[in-house]
Parts: C-alpha cells; sequence; structure tokens
C-alpha cells in the first residue's frame, strides 16, 4: 500500500515569554526601550508542543488522534495543515490536503448564506467550478434552502454551524484532517456528520480524526495514535488505543487537584482548584455502591467577580457518550441569585442520588464558561469513579443490565380482573 | 507501478530569507478574487449611498481643498483649474492611504482565518489593496467628467499612465507589507500608520504643485515615492511640467526598493503569523 502522510522525527517549539496574561504581544517600545535584546537572545522558557514524531499514514487509513488536552493533537494538525510550521524534522504529504480544524473559517455575517459558501470554499482552496458544481448539495446538506440568500447574521447559531460544515465537509481532499467538528449542531446534525464522515473513510480516502468522543474513534478509525505532552505514548489497533487512553488518563482516587501550572493563563480570573467525589458520608472515594448518593463536589476561586458565570459537570461513560450535563445555576432561583459572583473561594456541589447510574466506570468533565461568551475553564476526563452493583436496582437478577442509566421507576402493578379476559376478535 | 512517488508537499522548518511563493499566489488566484470581493461587498453593506461613497469622499476633499486652497490661499496650481488639479492628486493620493491603511492592519483582523487554514497569506493584504483599487476605478470615472466639464484636453503622454498606476501599486503594495507584518508583532503598528499617512500628505504634491519646492531640495522631496507618482499622474493626465526627471527616478527606485525589502520581510515573519498573531 502506498504512504499517504510520512512524519519524521517533528517538532514544534513554543517559547512562553510572550504568554503573561495582559502582555500576549511585545509593543514596539519593549524593544525599542531594551536595544541590547535586538541581538542577544535572552534564555527564554521553552515548551516542546511535540518533539520526536515518527509516524507514516497508509493511504485510505483512517487514523485516529487521541490525547488529553494539550497533548499537542491540534498542533500536530495545524503542521499538517501548513497553518504553522515546524522546528525541527519533516513530514511528507501525498496528495490535496483539506482540513475541518474549524468550521466557517471566513464566514462572514453580512454577506448571503450563497456568498458565504463561495468565499468559505474558497479560503479551503476550492475553485470556484468546483463549488458551483457541489453547491447544490452543500445547501441540501446543510438544509438552508429558503435561508439561501439571506445574511448569515439573521441564522440561528444551529443553521449557521451546519452551513459551515456542510461547506467544509464536500471539500474532496485526498488527505483530511478533522479536529473535534462533531461536537457541532443537534443530535440529528451530529448523525449526519458522523454519517458523512464514514462515507469519507470508506471512499478510499486517508482521514485523520481528533476527538475527545472515543465511541465515535471506535466507530470511524481502525487504528489510533495516544499522543502524552508532545510525544507518541501508543500507536495500535484503535480499540487497544482507547484502552491504553482510559487507564493511563484517568484518575482513580476520587479526586483531582489542579496544580498552578496546569491552569492555562487564559483561565484566569477563574482557578479550579480540586474535583471530589464523596459517599453519603463524606469519604473522598472512587467507588460507590448503586444505592448510594453520590456527591460532586467542585472547588475553584474567583480573582474577579464574573457575571453570568456557571460551573458544572458533564457526565460521561467510559465510552465518551454523554449521560447529562448540568450546571450550578440550573434553577432559575440560583441563576437570579448568583447572577454576578462576586471573587473569592468557591464550593459549588452537586447530588447524583443513589439508584440512578447503572454499573461501571464513569467519567467527569467540568465546564466553567459563560454563556455564549467565553469558556474560562474546561477538563475533558478530570476524573472518574466506579459505580458497584451492589443493591443496584434488579439486584435479584444477577445480569448486566443495559442501558446506562439503571434507575428505580414508580411501577404499579394492578390486577384488574379475576380472570384472564378474552381478547378482542381479529377484525375482518 | 511506481512504489515512492514524490511527495505532493514537503513540510520543513523554515529557514533562510527569500520572497513568497508567488506562484502559488497565482493558483489561488480565486481566493484573491472572492476575498477583494468580500472587503468591497461588506465596506458597502448596509449603507444608503453604496458604492457612492468611492466617488463622494474625493469629490467633496476636492471641493474644500478648491475652496481653501484654491479660492482663499490662492495656491499656484501650474495655470489649472485649481479643482482638476487637486483631483487629479487626490485620486492616487487617496488609493495609497485607503489601502495602506487597510492593508496594515488587515492580518489582525484576519486572525481566525490565519490560525485555522493554510492559504498564501500575501493574499490577504493583497486583497485590502485590491479592494481600494476598484474605488479608485470609480473615482477615477469622476475625473473623466471633470476634463470634459473644464475643457482640458488628454495629454499625448496619456499612455503612461498605467505605468504611474503601476507605481502606485508598487510604492503601496510594499509599504503594505511592511505595515501589515508589523503589525502582527506589534499591535502599535494600527496606530502609527494614520499617523505616517497625515505626515506623508504634506511632502506629497497633492493640495499645491511641486513646483513649490526650491530646485536644491528636489531630489530630497523624491525620496517620498508618492511625489513621484503624484506628480506622474498629473503630468499623464493634464500636462503639468514635472515629468519624468531625476527625481522621478529616484521615486521610481525607492518605491522598488520598499517593494523588495516589503516581500522579503512578509516572506520571514510569515512563519510567526500564526502563533502570534
Amino acid at each position: 500500500m502506498s504512504t499517504a502522510i510520512r512524519i519524521h522525527d517533528l517538532g514544534k517549539r513554543y517559547f512562553l515569554g510572550g504568554a503573561v496574561p495582559g502582555r500576549e504581544y511585545r509593543t514596539l517600545r519593549d524593544t525599542l526601550v531594551r536595544p541590547w535584546t535586538w541581538f542577544r537572545r535572552e534564555p527564554r522558557p521553552v515548551l516542546w508542543a511535540l518533539r520526536h514524531i515518527d509516524l507514516e499514514v497508509p493511504a485510505g487509513q483512517v487514523l485516529g488522534l487521541i490525547g488529553r488536552n494539550g497533548a499537542g493533537k491540534s498542533t500536530l494538525l495545524k503542521i499538517l495543515s501548513r497553518v504553522t510550521e515546524p522546528t525541527e524534522g519533516y513530514a511528507e504529504l501525498y496528495g490535496r490536503v483539506g482540513s475541518l480544524l474549524e468550521v466557517g473559517t471566513g464566514f462572514h455575517p453580512e454577506l448571503t448564506g450563497r456568498e458565504n459558501i463561495y468565499l468559505n470554499g474558497a479560503i479551503l482552496g476550492m475553485r470556484r467550478a468546483e463549488i458551483a458544481r457541489k453547491f447544490d448539495a452543500i445547501v441540501a446538506f446543510a438544509g438552508v434552502e429558503k435561508f439561501i440568500d439571506t445574511p448569515v447574521k439573521f441564522y440561528s447559531s444551529g443553521m449557521y454551524l451546519r452551513l459551515a460544515f456542510a461547506v467544509a465537509a464536500h471539500l474532496e481532499p485526498e488527505i483530511l484532517l478533522v479536529d473535534e467538528v462533531l461536537a457541532v449542531g443537534d443530535a440529528e446534525f451530529q448523525r449526519k456528520s458522523l454519517g458523512k464522515m464514514g462515507e469519507v473513510a470508506a471512499s478510499g480516502r486517508t482521514v485523520i480524526f481528533v476527538s475527545h468522543n472515543m465511541s465515535a474513534i471506535l466507530h470511524l478509525t481502525q487504528r489510533a495514535v495516544v499522543l502524552d505532552r508532545g510525544r507518541v505514548v501508543f500507536d495500535g489497533p484503535t480499540a487497544d488505543a482507547v484502552d491504553f487512553y482510559l487507564a493511563a488518563g484517568i484518575r482513580r482516587s476520587g479526586e483531582r487537584v489542579w496544580t498552578a501550572d496546569e491552569v492555562p493563563p487564559a483561565a484566569a480570573p477563574f482557578r479550579p482548584h480540586a474535583l471530589r467525589v464523596r459517599d453519603p458520608k463524606g469519604r473522598v472515594t472512587d467507588t460507590f455502591a448503586a444505592t448510594h448518593d453520590i456527591t460532586v463536589e467542585w472547588e475553584y476561586s474567583l480573582a474577579e467577580p464574573i457575571r453570568g458565570l456557571r460551573v458544572g459537570i458533564y457526565l460521561l461513560t467510559m465510552r465518551g457518550e454523554y449521560v447529562f450535563t448540568s450546571f450550578d445555576t440550573d434553577d432559575p432561583a440560583a441563576y437570579e441569585r448568583w447572577s454576578e459572583r462576586p471573587a473569592g473561594h468557591y464550593v459549588s456541589r452537586a447530588r447524583i442520588p443513589g439508584r440512578l447510574l447503572n454499573e461501571g466506570r464513569y467519567v467527569l468533565a467540568v465546564n466553567a464558561s459563560t454563556f455564549g461568551h467565553r469558556t474560562y475553564f474546561h477538563e475533558e476526563n478530570a476524573l472518574s469513579f466506579l459505580v458497584d452493583a451492589t443493591g443496584a436496582v434488579g439486584f435479584q437478577w444477577p445480569e448486566r443490565r443495559l442501558g446506562v442509566i439503571r434507575p428505580l421507576l414508580a411501577w404499579d402493578i394492578e390486577r384488574v380482573a379475576e380472570r384472564p379476559r378474552p381478547s378482542p376478535p381479529e377484525r375482518s | 507501478m511506481n512504489d515512492t512517488p514524490a511527495p505532493t508537499h514537503i513540510i520543513r522548518p523554515p529557514r533562510g530569507w527569500g520572497i513568497p511563493d508567488l506562484r502559488e499566489l497565482w493558483r489561488y488566484r480565486e481566493l484573491l478574487y472572492f476575498l477583494t470581493w468580500r472587503n468591497i461587498k461588506v465596506r458597502y453593506k448596509q449603507t444608503v449611498l453604496g458604492v457612492a461613497w468611492a466617488v463622494l469622499q474625493p469629490f467633496v476633499t476636492m471641493v474644500v481643498f478648491s475652496i481653501f486652497f484654491g479660492r482663499l490661499a490662492k495656491m499656484p496650481s501650474d495655470d489649472l483649474p485649481y479643482p482638476i488639479f487637486a483631483y487629479a492628486g487626490l485620486l492616487p493620493w487617496d488609493f495609497f492611504a485607503k489601502a495602506f491603511n487597510q492593508a496594515g492592519r488587515s492580518l489582525v483582523t484576519s486572525r481566525p482565518m490565519l490560525t485555522k487554514v493554510y492559504f498564501p497569506r500575501l493574499a490577504i493584504p493583497l486583497a485590502a489593496i485590491f479592494s481600494a483599487l476598484v474605488d479608485f476605478a470609480i473615482a477615477f470615472g469622476v475625473l473623466a467628467g471633470l476634463m470634459l466639464w473644464y475643457g482640458v484636453r488628454p495629454t499625448p503622454q496619456i499612455w503612461t499612465l498605467p505605468l504611474f498606476l503601476l507605481l502606485a501599486l508598487v510604492v503601496t503594495v510594499g509599504a503594505s507589507l511592511w505595515a501589515a507584518a508589523l503589525n502582527v508583532l506589534y499591535r502599535d503598528v494600527g496606530y502609527i500608520v494614520p499617523y505616517i499617512v497625515n505626515l506623508l500628505f504634506f511632502v506629497t504634491p497633492v493640495v499645491y504643485s511641486s513646483n513649490l519646492v526650491p530646485a536644491r531640495w528636489r531630489l530630497v522631496y523624491s525620496l517620498n515615492p508618492m511625489a513621484g507618482v503624484v506628480n506622474g499622474f498629473r503630468w499623464a493626465l493634464l500636462g503639468t511640467p514635472t515629468g519624468p526627471d531625476a527625481g522621478m527616478a529616484l521615486s521610481v527606485l525607492i518605491a522598488l526598493v520598499v517593494l523588495g525589502s516589503g516581500l522579503v520581510f512578509f516572506r520571514y515573519m510569515e512563519r510567526y503569523f500564526a502563533d502570534r498573531v
């Protein structure tokens, strides 16, 4: 089989000098008033976002790329899509490269859907004739036929994302780089996008697919690479890679503590301290009986007041399916009460009732954000815990129950007659 | 079957000096077209007058200049009606000022594109300049009208006009590449550019004739390549006395240096755009 991508000893170094909050870029003054810095290279703290990456992807393979935030997945895709350049090593690409690093790049709110399709297509590297040929398919895929001549600023956010994804999905490169686009839109559209991805994969094109969604990775790829702090730590069949990643990446202590260097500067003024799960006796533990309430406790501080802050958790299965999302200001009363959260040290607690979850391991992801405005902090796989079947609903039958949750529903059994009623006669 | 075909592309760490890959830019010409078209379209969306702004701005400026510099200050205008004298100078000047301003900011305002997709980066400032060129073309139509109105006949050397337009482009592209690339690292540039434009206006013969400049200072004066552009425009269109001379040659030379160094500098800075913008 021929090779589509060959990567040799690839590395990307970043200097951390400019990353001080509030001083993101150098001003001319900084340079002018310190002329000695013109020629002398001060030793600056460096970060190797990627180092010593060796990888060969045969043509037609769909490769999954997994790893925690900051593991270097996005940096690798950015280098392969030529957005940024490597510091050392090289990568050879055999074929036209298309990337879905973020959908909607270059969309302009004042332009109509039609105009944006042409503009975005050109930015992604499509020829005008090619876009014209695919135009109807793109519009149909996005389901925006009626609004195609309306400026996209009047679109709902769902329509906007659908149109953006549709343009990108109709790019037909030999090598496709995909970063987490399936998190876009509603469930129906996600299913459609996943289907489109599967179609691309089946059509014999080479795909590198980055996702935190393990079930999508398992579904779409045959081989996966696990990255950790810029290095390849596992490379093999997807199922094994997912197991490796989940086993390595998950803390089993019932507690996740964030040290100062683990929190990106961009999170400020939000600063997470710890996430814990406690049993009804208040003990921090990894394992819960199915009957036990689970108290999720997130400790954090705010250096400045934040208006509209919501702090929440996502509960996921080990395979990456979402069980639920919950925020501490979901309740309208709490939403009113905490419309502006003053600076200070906080603990937000949530209780997951007993007899809700099925047996098995669950993963907590955390998020602190203001709606539609800014995400301060987000971490997938922050913590995991195990629900033990002891005392679970239906425990009288020692069998594996299907389903993510295992609730005790309020069943009612009514004996409506002494003897069975005759069934109604069949209609002729 | 050949087992090892040549790779379509090899990604390596950037090294050395050079100019941007112009053949690649040519392959992306449709992107350049769409970006230019977007700039024009977006600029006049939700405006009542629309493209009429491209005419209105230089026209009103010309009227104001005619009143203050022509009538009140009695500025000599090489024996031409002052309005037409001023307008012929304003045309290339306005193009330069607009394009330089917009192109200088263009990379920073295109941040999302720079950090997400690959395309020849040169397309961004060029699209800003080309969209200003469209305004120039529209405003040029008005000049034709003015010439008819004042009965000014085109000169025999009118054919040289495209050459001076080319010179204006060379200056504008060169200066814009410097500003746009520097702006990625130093946001100060965003404040400096309008200031430079204001200062250059006074050392460019837009409201006055370059004959006002004492002969021994002419050469120094021509170090500003826009002086050459404006003089050339008037000479080609209206037949003013300051035609191609040593000063003009110096302007051309400076313009070429600005363009060449701009291309090299832009190529050198390109590697930092995605990470630093």
